[in-house]
């Protein structure tokens, strides 16, 4: 491989890190919020609402719907008007943050919904709040769940960041179509490959690590 | 580690104990009946009533219970699962609210509390779980904090009292140990400290020590029985077990499909249960008549044979066994269960005296009464194996 491809590859690297890191930034800082909405406005919830479940939980399930590289397409309007570009690493990262909320969520839900019931009675009877269940029950309590869904979560991301490419939006996705595929590189390919098995490999190791050592108590 | 909590509880520096002892209340037997119109501690439930909408229809969880639990009392609830009990002891603090009817806890109703009105009572009213419901993800420092952090109790002050909760149920040493790493036993005493650390004036138990194996059943009940002595709490708990109800408690309350079907001093709903139920819930303590001897039970007596009676003590003085030395006719001891129970005898003896006799020798019969009720089971045949 000559330097410049090396420099592409490096270059492809850190714009699928930008994308899923700042992507799998947003999906927590929207999805954790959207999950506790889902399991306490349910009917016997702390918080409950079940109009607006029913409408949020199907808004939801719509997005899981569409697949990410028809989404990708169908949300140009939206990226233009968020992120000002429709090309390019941020373009990308509109997309995947609203294809990666919505997943994010549904998977911290089953977490939270497996908090048991009589944990958040006993936080009543010692008078906690409904916030105070939020943030000593509920949340802490799942978290080990949650940080497994989210290292799934980041796991499809790379994998959903490949089909950013198809906005223009670099990685090592792009890489891999452009010169592995298109111009008959089996080098490259293979490279791309090692790189992403590596980096899921990374990814996924870190996430159990974390489970573990909170389990671990 | 019993030792070591009763070392502690009868500690008398103990500064939970000094703050809140009602007086007399370390050297009395049993807690001091409340002064009059003194109402912290009690629960009334006034015509109570708790329907359930089920996929099946309604399913009626209380109808109409009427209960006074006076102050410093510990009080049992006891019945067969869905018979309410848990409903009822939620209604308390209100973890479930009554259809109809109303709860007055300390004499004031709570039926119209707001959120806020709700926080405050429920850090008067601790509750312990059969499944203790700790945070796993809490030390057992941070679990028995938790009432009082969100409280927002001055962090200098949570620090000590948790720490006087701990020493009171003997885990001063397992503050910093994640519950999962604790035995069933020890679980359960880091939920009573959770309970107790905010010095309320009443404790519910849901089936406390259910999931508990016998010994450690009856360490966390004697350690629930001080509780009530040393802190004058009145004590609240529903149980399915009939001998934990005569292990520690003073009145009892039968429950049957969501009714009160008997209430009473325990010696005294021990001694002569009038309902079904409790005779029913009461079986496994009591002992029927032996099957060998039920096997052979006849309603006539067989020349040579025996009389079986029953004779119960329901409260009445120590039974004289003096009595049966005196009778004029042989009188045989087949099975007996007598306890001693708030002071009094109570309990079932079964006899043989040969069937000839009773009938027509009333000395034998009018000794035997001095003992309790005495009741003709039925007859069995001389070689019955009773002599």
């Amino acid at each position: 491989m000559s330097p410049q491809m090396i420099e592409r590859l490096w270059q492809a690297f850190l714009d699928t890190a930008l994308m899923v890191g700042v992507s799998a930034g947003i999906a927590v800082l929207a999805g954790i919020p959207l999950a506790l909405f889902l399991v306490t406005s349910g009917p016997g919830g702390i918080f409950p609402a079940p109009t607006a479940n029913r409408v949020v939980g199907t808004v939801v399930n719509g997005f899981r719907a569409v697949p990410f590289i028809v989404l990708l397409v169908a949300l140009i309007p939206f990226t233009r008007l968020v992120a000002g570009t429709t090309i390019g690493v941020w373009a990308a990262i509109v997309p995947l943050s609203v294809s990666a909320t919505p997943f994010f969520a549904r998977i911290a839900e089953v977490s939270l919904r497996e908090v048991d019931a009589g944990l958040i009675e006993a936080a009543q009877s010692i008078g906690c709040r409904r916030r105070h269940i939020l943030a000593h029950v509920l949340l802490p309590e799942a978290l080990p769940g949650i940080v497994a869904g989210f290292t799934i979560t980041v796991v499809a991301m790379i994998g959903a960041s490949a089909m950013a490419g198809a906005v223009g939006a670099g990685g090592l996705g792009d890489v891999a179509i452009r010169y592995g595929y298109q111009r008959f590189d089996t080098t490259v390919m293979v490279v791309v490959i090692a790189i992403l098995i590596a980096l899921v490999c990374v990814v996924q190791f870190a996430g159990d690590t974390a489970v573990r050592r909170l389990r671990a108590r | 580690m019993v030792g070591l909590i009763f070392d502690s509880l009868r500690d008398p520096g103990t500064p939970v104990a000094a703050r809140r002892q009602a007086p007399g209340a370390a050297t009395a037997a049993r807690p001091p009946a409340p002064a009059p119109g003194r109402e912290a501690g009690t629960v009334r439930f006034e015509s109570v009533s708790k329907t359930y909408r089920s996929a099946a229809g309604p399913v009626q969880a209380l109808d109409r219970v009427d209960l006074a639990i006076p102050a410093g009392a510990i009080f049992g609830i006891i019945g067969r699962s869905g018979a309410g009990k848990s409903s009822l002891l939620r209604t308390v603090n209100r973890l479930e609210a009554p259809t109809s009817g109303r709860v007055l806890v300390d004499g004031a109703p709570i039926d119209a509390l707001d959120t806020d009105g709700l926080v405050a009572l429920r850090r008067r009213i601790g509750m312990i779980f059969q499944h203790f419901n700790l945070l796993a993800a809490k030390t057992v420092r941070q679990n028995v904090a938790l009432p009082l952090t969100v409280a927002g109790v001055p962090r200098r002050d949570i620090g000590p009292r948790v720490a006087e909760a701990l020493r009171l149920v003997g885990l001063e040493d397992k503050a910093d140990t994640y519950p999962s790493r604790l035995s069933g036993g020890q679980k359960q005493r880091v939920g009573i400290a959770r309970a107790l650390v905010s010095d309320p004036e009443i404790l519910l138990c849901d089936e406390a020590t259910s999931a508990l194996d016998p010994e450690t059943t009856l360490a966390i009940l004697d350690l629930l029985r001080d509780i009530n002595r040393r802190l004058g709490i009145t004590i609240i708990l529903i149980t399915h077990e009939m001998s934990v109800i005569r292990e520690i408690c003073s009145d009892v309350v039968v429950l049957e499909g969501g009714r009160v079907v008997e209430t009473g001093p325990v010696w005294r709903v021990f001694g002569a249960p009038e309902h079904p139920t409790t005779r029913a819930l009461l079986e496994p303590l009591t002992r029927g008549l032996p099957s060998d001897l039920a096997a052979r039970l006849q309603p006539q007596p067989a020349p040579g044979g025996w009389a079986i009676l029953r004779i119960t003590c329901s409260g009445q003085a120590a039974p004289d066994l003096s009595g049966l030395a005196e009778a004029g006719a042989p009188v045989r001891l087949l099975q007996a269960g007598i306890e001693r129970i708030q002071g009094r005898a109570v309990g079932r003896m079964l006899v043989a005296v040969p069937a000839e006799d009773p009938a027509e020798d009333p000395s034998t019969e009018a000794r035997l009464r001095a003992l309790g009720d005495v009741e003709r089971v039925g007859y069995v045949p001389a070689d019955a194996a009773v002599g």
